[in-house]
């Protein structure tokens, strides 16, 4: 089982193996670490960032649907100032790669905060264009092809590190927007983000996300995330990082087959502080079953 | 490891809705405080994602047994009140901030209603040593449960229900009120559904007496990571959003803001 290659390369990044901890459900990645070896994760990408600290929306945040979950945190934050004097040094001491998700109101915040995290330690940058859970910025700059290609190529300017945009699922047609974040310079993509959902109570008539809207994840998604990673990784030439609701190894063989170069990992954190080395164990006796020996002998090996 | 499978020994029902578990755990016996919980994946339906936070009811260290009592409010807590003897749960604890005694208190009151009865009574086992006086609420008498246990580690069990049904008809905060005004305690601690938190809350505005109260909040991961379970804490004027699960679920009663909009600008 040693042998086995599980290293992947994204946009000139090594990850020790595929797996990515997704922003918004491991923290700093150092909540979690008394219950796992952070080290071995392939990469954390770290709990949405903003220019200023942010509040994050009103309770209730969270509620459980079917095989899945509707959250509305809304991106709370101690800002990106923060986050690089208090938080990076420690979380450095990890042999781990660091995403830093930025989310802005504006092209400028945006740009702003690539600039400030050039000269910090962080390994990739993830352009957040698909909040469904804040009213500025988010996703309404993600649905629009124009507006992900020029907020991509304003942003690459400020970027030192590669640059992974995050897309959001909520559009008419994925490979659009996929293809406008190439355009733009994106080295790499990633998607899907969570779809815009409602719960309703109806004893109280009321919604039950004091957002009343929310992102859904969890197993309810997988199957349309990764029809949407399939469709987009025929149309790019970028490494995508496939992510939607997976929570075994056998679905980050599925993602990798579509075309996924790396995959995240979500909910599943949610669900148990350690899924993620579950994931790894199943991936790894999954390739030892079937005598794979590299990864790469997966990565958009669907046969169709 | 925080994360373990433990086995259930007794799993009852003690009033209307309301069961209680007994497991096995060396680890949540030995270690768990008042007010902490523990985080259960739910069995047998793989599409029930989230764990659900039951608070520790009490323990017994010298046979590492844990008590947990819950109410069936649905799908997932109705799994639980069917499990049996010898069924394992993957349960993730004790965790978050419990209840604290800052030093030099003599004398508490407890406060609990409804299901929030349950987490008050680890007060009083734990901490029996001190004079402690008890404020029971519930719905009705076919709701009230464990009012014996507290007899045991109280000076005096006070009852009241909403249909007079046992004990003093109407809100439990209207009888330590009372009492408040004959005779203060070192400090009280709270638990219960927000109405009683809130008029709690209300009462405490005339008395300077310290009051811990213990929060409910839908939770994701349970350990500070994923910001779904929070409330806000701090003054009208200054307050941030706390996480339940690792901040709480105990916090001092005059920072918890219940009333109000507290809609971001940002």
């Amino acid at each position: 089982m040693e042998n086995l290659k599980l290293n992947v390369n994204v946009a000139g990044v090594h990850f020790k193996n595929p797996l990515i901890a997704a922003s918004g459900t491991f923290g700093f990645g150092l909540e979690y670490k008394d219950y796992i070896d952070l080290n071995q994760l392939g990469g954390i990408s770290v709990t949405g960032l903003t220019l200023e600290p942010r509040k994050g929306n009103p309770p209730p945040r969270i509620v459980e649907t079917p095989s899945g979950i509707l959250n509305s945190v809304g991106l709370q934050n101690p800002g990106v100032e923060y986050f690089i004097e208090s938080v990076l040094p420690e979380l450095k001491q990890y042999n781990t790669i660091i995403i830093a998700n930025i989310n802005g109101n504006s092209l400028d915040e945006y740009c702003h905060m690539a600039s400030r995290l050039q000269q910090a330690d962080i390994h990739m940058l993830e352009l957040n264009l698909s909040c469904p859970n804040v009213k500025q910025g988010g996703v309404s700059f993600g649905t629009d092809p124009k507006m992900v290609y020029s907020i991509t190529k304003a942003v690459k300017k400020h970027s030192y590190q590669p640059l992974v945009v995050k897309l959001t699922p909520n559009v008419t047609d994925i490979t659009e927007i996929a293809l406008a974040a190439q355009q733009g310079g994106a080295d790499a993509i990633s998607l899907v983000n969570t779809f815009l959902g409602m719960a309703i109570d109806v004893k109280t008539r009321r919604p039950v996300l004091g957002n009343i809207t929310g992102g859904l994840s969890g197993p309810a998604i997988k199957p349309i995330a990764l029809r949407m990673v399939w469709q987009v990784s025929k149309v790019v030439d970028i490494p995508i990082i496939g992510m939607g609701g997976i929570m075994t190894g056998q679905e980050v063989v599925e993602f990798l087959l579509a075309g996924a170069t790396a995959v995240s990992v979500g909910t599943a954190n949610l669900v148990s502080p350690n899924s993620m080395i579950e994931i790894l164990n199943e991936l790894k006796n999954y390739m030892v079953n079937n005598k794979i020996f590299d990864i790469h002998e997966l990565i958009g090996g669907l046969i169709v | 490891m925080y994360r373990h499978s433990v086995e259930i020994i007794e799993n009852k029902k003690i009033a209307s809705n309301i069961y209680k578990m007994t497991i096995i755990s060396n680890h949540v016996a030995q270690t768990a405080n008042p007010g902490q919980f523990i985080h259960i994946k739910i069995p047998y339906d793989e599409s029930l994602l989230l764990r659900r936070p039951i608070s520790i009811n009490g323990v017994n260290r010298d046979q590492n047994l844990v008590d947990i009592v819950y109410q069936v409010v649905g799908k997932g807590t109705k799994i639980l009140s069917h499990l049996v003897t010898g069924e394992k749960l993957d349960i993730l604890g004790p965790l978050g901030r419990g209840f604290w005694i800052p030093k030099g208190t003599k004398k508490i009151y407890i406060v609990g209603g409804g299901c929030g009865v349950a987490p008050i009574r680890f007060i009083g086992e734990r901490w029996n040593h001190l004079d402690i006086i008890s404020f029971l609420g519930f719905r009705g008498q076919s709701w009230a449960y464990q009012i014996d246990e507290f007899e045991k580690f109280s000076r005096k069990v006070f009852l009241s229900s909403d249909d007079g049904s046992i004990g003093f008809k109407g809100p439990i905060v209207s009888l330590l009120d009372k009492q408040l005004s004959i005779d203060k305690p070192d400090l009280i601690m709270a638990c219960g559904p927000i109405p009683m938190i809130k008029a709690l809350q209300k009462t405490l505005i005339k008395y300077d007496i310290p009051c811990q109260i213990s929060l409910e909040e839908r939770m994701g991961c349970g350990i500070g990571g994923c910001l779904v379970c929070t409330c806000a804490i701090g003054s009208k004027n200054n307050w941030n959003y706390k996480k339940v699960c690792t901040h709480g679920p105990v916090f001092w009663s005059e920072e918890v803001i219940l009333d109000g909009e507290f809609e971001t600008k940002c």
